[in-house]
């Protein structure tokens, strides 16, 4: 009869013995027979669904079972099996240390609950993780509000803004009441009557290569809701140096991208964009304007892949960018592939600290307006005076319906090249678009032309506007 | 019961802080005295996990047959196995429970930010349900 010998901590199961004999032709045959003669043996060789448990090994004389037929392994009249531990353990990893659910945490969550890739332990990882948006926003919004209520456990949001009218169009965390209010405070409140169960940690500063390392480095996620491209590189940088995935989404008028950058597993935004377009090509939101509803859909978006990042389920858009066109209704994927020769997270990287992003996006420094520059005081005083100069709106027929300088000549940027020949060189030329960006390209473009006697008016119609001319609707 | 004299503590300990900030491992080999598991060696061994070292500890079965023969050679028991938390408090975890061995002692030493602080000791109930905390007496009392 074949002989299965015990390990010490399963000898006193048998009075003490080493080795027991057991009936049986195959493996399966003989645990069952030495289980059967000292039951209390089953629950510690085998779990609740009857497999051998994942640290007993049984081996027939020197070869693991598992490598052979597992249960149904033949035994001869004179084998041995040997039963032998393996011994494991370890401290908590934050997956068991994560906290349990309350009773009122688990109604809310019920539907969740029941989705077995999410569950009670799913749902556990989404209380202990932690996720900064940064921005309050259009993308911000929809984000931070699902996040919300899907019980992530603790939510930074970075913002130092307030709420303006402007905003309401998309913005759904802040609402007509909250006009004039830190986008901060409007967010907080909104998010804890959705949610008190979660910790919203407000960071009211524009965050910058000073601060990024030090507010990214306590989350798990990052998701970059912001419309401009020094803060976008900015957020890329701190998140692959500092090992975090950053969940993308960038909405212009009726289009937009979502990707997932995490440079362990996949490219990052350098690795898609190596550099910023020159300042002024790409028109943000506020210059060129946005469906209220895109960042609705792309928030969203990214807020699905967050919670699929922290559950770790699905396949996450690592390497994958996709791109949603509103108008079309049409979702197309592009494939992403790390580059080779990324400064960031290449082999050969370089880069290994935060940099100067305005200057690497080529924005001059606020302060510093340059020679070029003009302000909304300066071209008042000069109407006032009656000054012989030309005011040149570079805003498209659209936006010079909403509103308009009377007397300016109206030629948009795109159109500016073949339509030099409408300007005098010899004249003053002060330029102007909504906010400054278009009006700074026009300004360049005119200098390389020969207009040696151009201004840039700061702050365009929209700071005029504000401080002088109430009148006019800023859009 | 268990008794651990500080010699044997030491070890521990010192294994401990030698792999910080990885886990730790080894065995402890002695007798029962009057139902007392008297520790007369404790004896690393090789964390022979793959990876995250620094949460998980596993011994190899072949190390484990080395220690049952050892253990054999010298006339001792297998008591049970030590291994370090680092950076955690020497409380088992819901993973020790799970693929804890009836009737082997569990010792924990925490090592916090590479110091050894404290030292416990843990035993598996029966219904598998529970690591029971039990006392560590530090004299060694031999027959």
């Amino acid at each position: 009869m074949p002989k299965i010998a015990l390990p010490t901590p399963l000898r006193p199961y048998a009075g003490g013995r080493d080795s027991v004999d057991a009936e049986g032709t195959t493996v399966g045959e003989a645990l069952a027979a030495l289980t059967a003669q000292h039951p209390p043996l089953q629950r510690h060789l085998f779990d609740e669904a009857g497999r051998l448990r994942s640290f007993v090994n049984v081996y027939r004389g020197d070869e693991d079972v598992r490598f052979l037929d597992g249960a149904a392994t033949p035994l001869a009249e004179d084998d041995t099996l040997w039963i032998v531990p393996s011994i494991a353990g370890g401290a908590p990893t934050t997956e068991e240390a994560a906290p349990p659910l309350t009773n009122d945490e688990i109604r809310r969550y019920s539907r969740h609950l029941i989705i077995p890739e999410v569950g009670l332990a799913g749902q556990r990882k989404l209380k202990a993780a932690s996720v900064l948006c940064v921005g309050a926003g259009g993308l911000g919004s929809p984000f931070s509000l699902y996040l919300a209520a899907a019980g992530v456990g603790t939510l930074g949001i970075v913002d130092f803004d307030v709420v303006d009218d402007s905003n309401l169009q998309r913005q759904i965390l802040h609402g007509t009441s909250d006009v004039g209010r830190k986008k901060l405070e409007s967010a907080a409140a909104r998010l804890w009557d959705i949610n008190p169960n979660v910790r919203v940690v407000p960071h009211d500063t524009r965050l910058s290569a000073v601060n990024a390392l030090d507010i990214l480095r306590d989350y798990d996620v990052v998701a970059d809701g912001t419309d401009n491209f020094p803060t976008r590189y900015l957020v890329n940088d701190a998140c692959v140096l500092l090992g975090k995935p950053n969940v993308y989404a960038s909405i212009y008028r009726f289009e937009g991208q979502a990707s997932v950058f995490f440079a362990e597993k996949g490219p990052c935004y350098r690795c898609l964009y190596r550099e910023p377009p020159p300042p002024g090509l790409v028109p943000s939101c506020a210059e060129g304007g946005v469906l209220g509803i895109l960042p609705g859909l792309l928030g969203v978006i990214q807020a699905t892949e967050t919670v699929k990042l922290l559950l770790g389920i699905g396949e996450p858009l690592i390497g994958r960018l996709l791109l949603v066109d509103a108008l079309g209704l049409r979702f197309r994927e592009l494939k992403l592939r790390k580059d080779p020769d990324c400064v960031l997270c290449g082999p050969n990287a370089t880069q290994r600290t935060l940099i100067d992003y305005d200057q690497f996006c080529g924005i001059p420094h606020p302060e510093a307006a340059g020679p070029s520059e003009m302000s909304v005081e300066e071209l008042k005083a000069k109407i006032d005076r009656g000054d012989n100069f030309v005011l040149l709106d570079v805003r498209e027929p659209h936006e010079v319906e909403i509103a308009a300088l009377p007397g300016s000549v109206r030629i948009p940027l795109r159109q500016l090249p073949e339509q030099l020949d409408r300007l005098d060189p010899a004249a003053e030329i002060v330029v102007h678009c909504k906010l400054g960006p278009r009006s700074t390209r026009a300004v360049k473009l005119l200098r390389e032309a020969g207009f040696p006697r151009v201004w840039n008016l700061s702050g365009g119609i929209d700071r005029w506007a504000e401080r002088i001319d109430p009148g006019v609707p800023r859009y | 019961m268990i008794a651990l004299d500080e010699a044997q503590a030491a070890t521990i300990r010192e294994h401990g802080l030698r792999t910080y900030p990885e886990e730790c491992c080894g065995a402890l080999l002695g007798r029962f005295v009057d139902g007392l598991a008297v520790v007369e060696l404790a004896w690393p061994i090789v964390n022979v996990r793959p990876d995250t070292r620094r949460r998980r500890f596993l011994v190899d079965p072949r190390d484990y047959l080395t220690v049952e023969r050892e253990a054999a050679r010298r006339g001792l028991e297998v008591l049970g196995f030590y291994h370090s938390h680092p950076d955690h408090p020497a409380l088992p975890s819901e993973f020790d429970r799970q693929h804890a061995w009836p009737n082997l002692h569990y010792v924990i030493v925490e090592v916090d930010a590479g110091v050894p602080r404290e030292i416990t000791s843990w035993l598996l109930s029966e219904d598998r349900s529970i690591m029971r905390e039990e006392r560590i007496l530090p004299a060694r009392r031999t027959a």
